[in-house]
């Protein structure tokens, strides 16, 4: 029996009405999603049962400690996805830019920030994406970028498609981008993905809703931001990226 | 200070595979070295089978124990836009490996140091789809047992659960398997950092 997208609404609905029954008994938020989130039916034979082992780190912990890029691991065009074929990809062009920060707001240099994306139609350069949408010959959609010295990022892509997958009957991804983050501390690194304002899919896409908090939802989704369009050429998204866990810094400041 | 609030995990998905893996994601052992280790191993999933579309990451201290690293994992060529693979003579201490159709993965590095007080490790971090959120684990090797009577993550932990964590040495000079179980029986340890 094939799940259709009412049952996964149902199961989304429980578990945020029970995430917010624990907010108000005082639980604290919730900023990622729980590994366990069944209406994403991958996760349910992927999560580790055990707790996690907490450890206290101190300054000379390993993971306090991060693998580091440099002006040899990006080209000059890696940030620019509509300029890595001979021709001009299919799309919507748009610019991606924002900072990437720690959780005390402080800017994360000299970093690496990788993204990968569905083309305009939602189609993956991807041999086992069998989605009936074309391929673009102009459009691999992998960049990669180093930060500047205040966190800054910028891409230049192109507005990917929605597309379809297997969770459930029906099931549409609404238009992501996935980013791969690396922090001043291993314990910082961070996949994720950014949505797009307004997605009328928002809603019917268990993998966004396993973040059932609210507020930590909406920092997944870009804010539009007509200063960052360029006229004649392309439409600006603003997306700032806060990685969490602690860092080597924060960990040398609380000693001071 | 005012906190920021984190940016939520996602799931790495299945097709991250045309963007983040890199030839020579697995060789951090520079070229021709003489101490060099492979550690390989299999990621299952809570039925007990393969997960073919997994992601490891490790991260390690040099043979000094040194943790500072060197850039170079990635190298690219700017006449072609395509990969060089690493320079073969730095050590980045760090790998990018993801599992094959049988939920294999291996890496070649160097042996790591590590500080008195601790047993040496290498530090993984586990994508895949799925799981919605990373996680992250170590790699004691065998034949540390004194230092790993006193580290002090080992130690807290009980045999059995502790066994998970080290990996088992092979016929072959060097060659360690460490396999990955992210549910169930023998599932690994993982951890979190506050
Ligand atoms: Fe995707």
């Amino acid at each position: 029996m094939s799940l259709s997208q009412h049952d996964i609404d149902r199961e989304v609905a429980e578990l945020r009405d029970a995430y917010e029954k624990s907010r108000a008994g005082g639980a604290p938020a919730a900023h990622h999603p729980s590994r366990d989130y069944a209406p994403y039916r991958s996760s349910v034979l992927r999560h580790p049962k055990q707790p996690l082992v907490p450890v206290q780190p101190d300054p000379e912990t390993v993971e306090l400690h991060t693998p580091v890029f440099g002006s040899t691991d990006v080209t000059d065009i890696d940030h620019d996805l509509t300029r890595q074929h001979h021709g001009e990809p299919l799309g919507e062009r748009i610019t991606v830019a924002g900072r990437l920060l720690d959780s005390a707001g402080r800017p994360v240099r000299g970093q690496l920030i990788e993204l990968w994306q569905a083309n305009a139609a939602g189609r993956y350069a991807h041999l086992r994406d069998q989605h009936p949408a074309p391929l673009d010959p102009h459009f691999t959609g992998v960049g990669r970028t180093l930060t500047g010295d205040d966190g800054s990022y910028s891409f230049t892509t192109i507005k990917p498609g929605a597309y379809p997958w297997r969770n459930h009957e029906n099931a549409w991804r609404p238009a992501h981008i996935h980013f791969s983050l690396f922090g001043s501390a291993f314990t910082q690194r961070l996949i994720t993905q950014m949505y797009f304002p307004n997605d009328p899919l928002f809603a019917y896409d268990p993998i966004l809703q396993s973040v059932t908090d609210e507020s930590a939802r909406q920092a997944l989704v870009a804010t539009y931001d007509h200063s960052l369009s360029r006229s004649e050429w392309s439409l600006g998204y603003r997306w700032d990226i806060v990685l969490d866990g602690p860092s080597a810094t924060w960990i040398e400041e609380g000693r001071r | 200070m005012s906190a920021l609030q984190p940016t939520p995990s996602h799931t790495v998905g299945p097709f991250y595979g045309y963007a983040l893996p890199f030839p020579g994601g697995g060789d951090v052992a520079p070229a021709g070295h003489a101490d060099v280790i492979t550690v390989h191993g299999r990621v299952y999933d809570g039925a007990g089978e393969p997960i073919p579309d997994a992601l490891i990451e490790l991260w390690q201290a040099d043979t000094d124990g040194d943790l500072s690293g060197a850039p170079g994992s990635l190298r690219r060529d700017p006449v072609t836009g395509g990969y060089l693979g690493r320079n073969g003579v730095d050590f980045t201490g760090f790998a990018r490996v993801p599992t094959d159709a049988d939920g294999q993965w291996s890496v070649r590095t160097l042996p790591p140091g590590a500080r008195p007080g601790h047993a040496p490790y290498i530090s993984v971090c586990v994508f895949a789809r799925g799981l919605l959120h990373h996680l992250f684990t170590r790699v004691y090797f065998p034949q540390d047992t004194d230092a790993h009577a006193i580290d002090p993550l080992l130690a807290s932990l009980d045999a059995d659960r502790r066994e998970t964590l080290v990996a088992t040495a092979e016929r072959a000079p060097g060659s360690y398997r460490f396999d990955i179980r992210l549910q169930g029986e023998k599932e690994t340890v993982f951890l979190e950092f506050d």
